[in-house]
């Protein structure tokens, strides 16, 4: 299905596929990259998809995505795979995976948590099942699984 | 059991452990009324109260009194360094430097167990918002095997199921006991469906009503939560729905001759006074028993360490 798309294979980067239809952008905020980003950035949004349906894909130019923001992908697309790409071939592949607990990534939605405050923590989060994703703040106790990408931090 | 162990929630304890600490209550109650005691001689507790209180922390208070310990004491967070704008990890660690544990009410939910991480000792939760109050959880156990007994019993809970910290947990602890729970609060303040599909996944019964009149003769213990008027838009309809939902002498004519009144407190219209006078009232029983539970949990944590050091 890919070699449909015409969006030209990347020589060195990341390539992230099987993101849920929609979720490109999300995926982009998470990555940090703006709309002044100076990066070459390659996004296809709702394609067909055997396994999704619909999926999008994001090719990131010249970067290699590190563990802490492959599993912040995972919280909003958790079927997304990761292609790191160099000199054209893939040189590893590997598929997204929340681990039990996530520090400093979503914040909790509940306003009076006293992780929303001045205090010297980072959030953390308790992933009590990973797709779809369903969160559980470590201090108020309070779920999070809607609109996870809108508590991004 | 408890020895160096912060106590955040109902949801750390097993039934054992539970059980544990209404028994050593039972044995503490004779000091709980003034028999002289030095268990935790030397002992200080501190506490940090940034809402206000006047059942826990004096109850706390007395608690380790009683045991011969002292405590120490926040006052008003505007005359501590909280109005500097000191975080509570900091005020946690200095305050930890100078007792032997910390009892912490906190309007943020979440408060106790930052508290705990930054702590040096045992952080006691007295309440973190609508969060948890496990000792006013054990405290109501403790009246409920008392007064009636705790194993399969048939209770109400009463009023605010939404918003009302104490009633779930209690649900949550009695659940572990057999009990069967009926719970009867207007249509707007029901208890979650998140709380109740756990309650039952645990075997528990629990059914609901919108009326007293409807479990009247079936219950042992009436457990009344208070109503809170910030809940209702509309004050007309507050009125209507405090009154439909307050306890009276009449109201109690119909149930079982046993049963049990309990409350929380503050109350405001929720029971009328002329309850006070009948054998069912146990709220201010129920207030004191605070009292012994706490010196348990203050003397399971604290003691055995005393003039250890040194």
């Amino acid at each position: 299905m890919e070699r449909e798309l015409k969006v030209k294979p990347i020589r060195n980067g990341t390539v992230i596929d099987h993101i849920a239809g929609g979720q490109a952008l999300n995926v982009l905020k998470i990555l940090g990259i703006s709309g002044t980003t100076d990066a070459s950035v390659s996004v296809v949004m709702n394609v067909p998809s055997k396994r999704l349906g619909k999926k999008d894909i994001v090719k990131v130019e010249e970067r290699e995505l590190g563990e802490d923001e492959v599993n912040k992908i995972a919280l909003i697309a958790p079927s997304a795979t990761i292609n790191i790409v160099r000199e054209y071939a893939v040189v590893e592949k590997f598929e997204v995976d929340l681990p039990c607990e996530i520090m400093g990534v979503v914040r909790c939605q509940n306003p009076s948590c006293i992780s929303n405050t001045q205090e010297p923590i980072k959030s953390r989060m308790l992933v009590k099942r990973k797709n779809p994703v369903l969160l559980r703040c470590v201090y108020c106790e309070q779920p999070l699984t809607e609109r996870i990408a809108d508590y991004l931090i | 059991m408890f020895k160096k162990r912060h106590l955040l929630s109902m949801r750390e304890f097993s039934r054992e452990e539970m059980d544990s600490v209404l028994e050593t209550a039972a044995s503490l109650e004779p000091f709980a009324r003034g028999k002289r005691s030095d268990m935790l001689s030397g002992k200080i507790l501190a506490l940090l109260f940034f809402e206000p209180s006047t059942r826990t922390r004096m109850s706390f208070e007395t608690a380790m009194k009683r045991l011969g310990g002292s405590t120490i004491n926040l006052g008003s967070a505007e005359a501590s360094s909280i109005a500097k704008g000191e975080s509570l990890a900091d005020t946690v660690r200095v305050v930890g430097g100078y007792a032997d544990a910390i009892v912490i009410r906190h309007p943020k939910e979440g408060s106790a167990r930052l508290a705990a991480e930054f702590s040096p000792v045992p952080v006691l939760n007295a309440g973190d918002g609508a969060g948890h109050h496990p000792t006013q959880t054990l405290l109501d156990l403790y009246t409920i095997k008392k007064e009636r007994h705790l194993e399969g019993i048939s209770i109400a809970l009463v009023g605010d199921l939404k918003y009302g910290r104490t009633v779930h947990s209690l649900a949550y602890a009695l659940s572990l006991y057999g009990a069967e729970i009926t719970l009867i609060s207007p249509p707007t303040l029901r208890m979650p469906d998140q709380i109740k599909s756990d309650l039952s996944s645990r075997g528990t019964i629990v059914r609901e009503a919108s009326d007293l009149g409807e479990v009247m003769g079936s219950i042992d213990v009436l457990y009344v939560t208070r109503i809170q008027k910030e809940r209702f838009p509309d004050p007309v309809e507050y009125n209507k729905v405090a009154k439909s939902y307050r306890i009276t002498p009449e109201s109690l004519q119909q149930m079982n001759q046993g049963l049990i009144v309990m409350h929380p407190l503050p109350r405001v219209d929720e029971i009328s006074p002329e309850v006070d006078m009948t054998s069912h009232a146990v709220y201010f029983k129920q207030s004191f028993y605070g009292v012994p539970v706490r010196m348990a949990l203050l003397k399971m944590m604290l003691e055995d360490e005393g003039g250890q050091e040194q």
